[in-house]
């Protein structure tokens, strides 16, 4: 069942649930042995939730709840579990035709990648899946774009850089109308989430957006950097007042020992993760699930 | 997050305000506090640890200056070790005569490798009056070699790139190309790669192998997390690092990663990626980052931003009329388009220390706009003279600016409290007072008037955000043609500041 994901968290996994056990292979719960475990649930960016998580142990001994420390990871994945709030419902791109999705992020997050990866996915589901390259500032981002159209064969819309993404994301939500695809995704610049003015941008590109297609964007999806630390929260936040992000992929999981921030954004802010992107290739993204995500997390006992 | 951060420390070193020695247990609260600051800040763990029990052993039994607080004496003991820490010696580059020197630059996806790239191609030939050729050897993001050559093109500044060779071969026939075209400068452009990534992490071994680059450059996003000291260290075993460039640092995160990855590389941080523009690369200031992973703001910066857009002779003139006590409404018209100039306040407020007891949702950008208008709305005497404002004329103003008689009374009100501010200023010492303030850590709002840097930049009371202090924003009517001129001049004189 965890396939993909359970590989790509290897490093997480080995990093975590390895260390947790030498830690609890030793018996003992005693104060050092919490602060060693605080280090390796922080150093995966877990952030506050490390300590969250850290006072739970230590209440959950307390109080008799945990027993041997045998019952530790058990009770880690269950806190973890609820700290994410469960398995969220998963997007849905058939409510809407054309269902568009805006794809936003901070520079170098993977957006266009990712946009490559989902684009991937959704026409291996069957759905007829159209790309609009709005990133017209950064030089080059739209020939990297239509390179990934021409290899998934999807069509694209595009300009020359510099054009008007608004205009663009225009003529793009038309033609997703007229050429009857089910799924539209939305390419945009890179953006730190503290320049007010490209900030503004975006919420333009929506506007215009939802002019052409009513409801439109159906979702926006903000692409978070895997490797990023708390500053990912700040990212979450601002876009999330500015576009209404509706959920979030995390690029760049593979190989490293992070993702631990998914856990604080989706505690702080309530945002789902959807997608997780684990690889090079188009082929390495997968939905993301929370129990799995757990599961690579602390291996399932 | 982080605002709540910069409260936090000063809370406790408010605190600590008792004279004395620094003990044992009077640190310990401090200490913890700074210990999860630097966390938030995304310092690694290891790191933090190491450095409090550094600082632990320093600062135990040293006696409190009288001046200070226990807390400031903490803070600046522990500021002081970080900038040790971080502080680079020597220059970034050693040019040599009669070859050309090559810089490397390595890093993960998504750091900005290719964008600065650029930005020190731009540098070097700007700042050091080198030649530069960009070798675009990133052959495996698509449209990455387009990517470059755009900004090649864009700038100026050739780039080489043959289809379908390796990186290895790419490095060594921008060799020839260099010799054969006269540049003295190679930047490599290398595809981002994942440290566990064995096939790409050997072929930056084998491009090193091939040319024996002078410099390397590992490219760190500032918004990394604790990674950053697994992934520096694998480039670290890969690859001599002579330097880190630290890009995205115009963001609002703390740049944490950057202690953590002098740390485990021994590489200083040579330059910070500040903004989209290729000119956006500054060199790096130890003490400003530190005091930004400290949440004690990033004072300097700010300054010279402000430097930035402004003419210096009339910030010259400008201080004088403040100091004499003529500072009239026309100067704070002047000064009022300078700051809105320099950015949104937001990002401005993003610079200094103590800002955080301000909620960054509830400062209005539109609010200098509104301010703007008032003053517009009077004529030149009415700015020269305010006290010529009447009711009538209240009214009349208010009209014209949209807004109410409340506003336009609210906005002489603050011309006042400034006038004030600048007669005290006057008397006092600015720069000793700068100097004590900037280490306490804990700086109120209120203390944001003194903050003021002598000579060149004024510090008035900030429109439309009533009785928070205000960033220094200096200068008067500058217009945009100006700017650029004294821009120009800057440059000419080949010491650009932003």
């Amino acid at each position: 069942m965890i396939g993909k994901l359970f590989k790509g968290l290897k490093k997480t996994r080995e990093a975590l649930a390895s260390g947790v056990r030498k830690l609890l292979g030793r018996g003992t719960l005693d104060d050092a042995t919490l602060d060693e475990l605080e280090e390796l649930l922080y150093t995966s960016d877990l952030g506050p939730a490390a300590t969250q998580l850290v006072d739970a142990i230590r209440t959950g001994f307390k109080q008799g709840e945990l027993k041997t420390s045998d019952d530790v990871l058990p009770f880690m994945r269950t806190r973890l579990l609820e700290m994410m709030g469960g398995a969220s419902a998963p997007i849905d791109v058939s409510a809407h035709k054309p269902h568009i999705v805006l794809v936003v992020g901070v520079n170098g997050s993977g957006k266009t990648t990712s946009i490559a990866k989902l684009a991937g996915l959704l026409r291996n589901e069957g759905r007829r899946v159209m790309l609009a390259a709005c990133d017209t500032f950064r030089a080059a981002a739209v020939e990297q774009l239509t390179i990934w159209a021409e290899r998934l064969d999807v069509p694209i819309i595009k300009r020359e850089t510099g054009a008007n993404p608004s205009g663009l994301a225009f003529d793009a939500a038309e033609a997703a109308l007229k050429e009857d695809v089910d799924v539209l995704l939305v390419d945009t610049a890179g953006r730190l989430h503290t320049q007010k003015n490209l900030m503004v941008e975006l919420v333009k590109i929506a506007r215009v957006l939802g002019k052409c297609v009513p409801g439109a964007p159906h979702e926006v999806l903000l692409i978070l950097d895997g490797t990023t630390g708390q500053n990912a929260i700040n990212q979450a936040r601002e876009f999330k007042q500015a576009v209404d992000v509706t959920g979030l992929m995390v690029s760049k999981l593979d190989g490293t020992a992070r993702g631990g921030a998914v856990v604080s954004i989706r505690e702080q802010l309530g945002l789902p993760v959807h997608f997780i992107g684990l690889g090079e290739t188009v082929d390495d993204i997968e939905r993301f699930d929370p129990e799995a995500f757990a599961d690579a997390l602390f291996e399932r006992v | 997050m982080f605002e709540s951060l910069t409260q936090r420390v000063s809370k406790i070193f408010s605190g600590l305000s008792r004279p004395g020695k620094l003990s044992e247990a009077n640190m310990d609260e401090g200490l913890a506090e700074i210990r999860s600051a630097l966390l938030e800040a995304d310092v690694h763990f290891r790191v933090a640890t190491d450095l409090i029990a550094r600082v632990r052993e320093k600062a135990a039994g040293q006696d409190v200056l009288k001046s200070v607080s226990a807390g400031q004496m903490l803070v600046k003991i522990f500021h002081d070790e970080l900038v040790d820490m971080m502080a680079a010696e020597g220059e970034p580059f050693a040019f040599e005569r009669g070859r050309p020197t090559i810089i490397l630059l390595a890093g993960l996806q998504g750091s900005g490798k290719t964008t600065t790239c650029a930005k020190l191609a731009l540098h070097l030939r700007d700042e050091h009056r080198r030649k530069p050729l960009m070798v675009a050897a990133d052959v495996q993001r698509p449209a990455a070699v387009d990517q470059l050559r755009t900004l090649g093109a864009a700038n100026d500044v050739p780039v080489f790139h043959v289809a379908g060779e390796p990186p290895e071969k790419l490095a060594t026939l921008a060799l020839k190309e260099a010799a054969a075209t006269g540049r003295d400068t190679i930047l490599i452009d290398t595809a981002g790669r994942l440290h566990i990534d064995e096939e790409l992490m050997q072929e930056l071994g084998r491009v090193r192998a091939n040319v024996t680059p002078d410099v390397t450059f590992l490219v760190c996003d500032a918004m990394t997390g604790q990674d950053a000291v697994r992934s520096a260290s694998a480039f670290k075993e890969t690859l001599p690092l002579d330097g880190v460039i630290l890009t995205k640092l115009d963001g609002d995160s703390r740049g944490g990663a950057a202690l953590s990855v002098r740390h485990v590389t021994g590489a200083p941080v040579r330059f910070v990626g500040v903004g989209e523009k290729v000119t956006d690369l500054q060199e790096f200031h130890a003490d400003r980052l530190v005091s930004r992973i400290l949440g004690m703001g990033d004072v300097v910066t700010l300054v010279e931003k402000a430097q930035g857009v402004l003419d210096e002779e009339q910030a010259e003139e400008q201080m004088k009329r403040m100091l004499d006590n003529r500072f009239s409404l026309d100067d704070f018209l002047g000064q009022l388009k300078a700051l809105k100039k320099m950015g949104s306040m937001r990002d401005l407020m993003s610079h200094l220390p103590g800002m955080p007891d301000v909620d960054p949702d509830a400062i209005d950008d539109k609010a200098l706009d509104k301010t703007q208008a008032v003053m517009l709305s009077m004529t030149p005497d009415e700015r020269k003279r305010p006290e010529l404002i009447d009711l009538s004329r209240k009214r009349r103003i208010a009209k014209g600016s949209g807004t109410t008689v409340k506003a336009v009374d609210g906005l002489l009100k603050q011309f006042q409290q400034m006038q004030q501010m600048m007669k005290k200023l006057k008397k006092g010492g600015l720069m000793s007072r700068l100097a004590g303030r900037f280490m306490g850590g804990g700086m109120g709002l209120g203390s944001m008037g003194d903050m003021l840097p002598e000579g060149e930049a004024g510090v008035p009371g900030m429109p439309g955000m009533q009785g928070a202090g205000a960033p220094a924003r200096p200068g008067a009517g500058v217009d945009r043609r100006k700017a650029r001129k004294a821009e120009r001049q800057r440059r000419k004189k080949g010491r650009r500041r932003r």
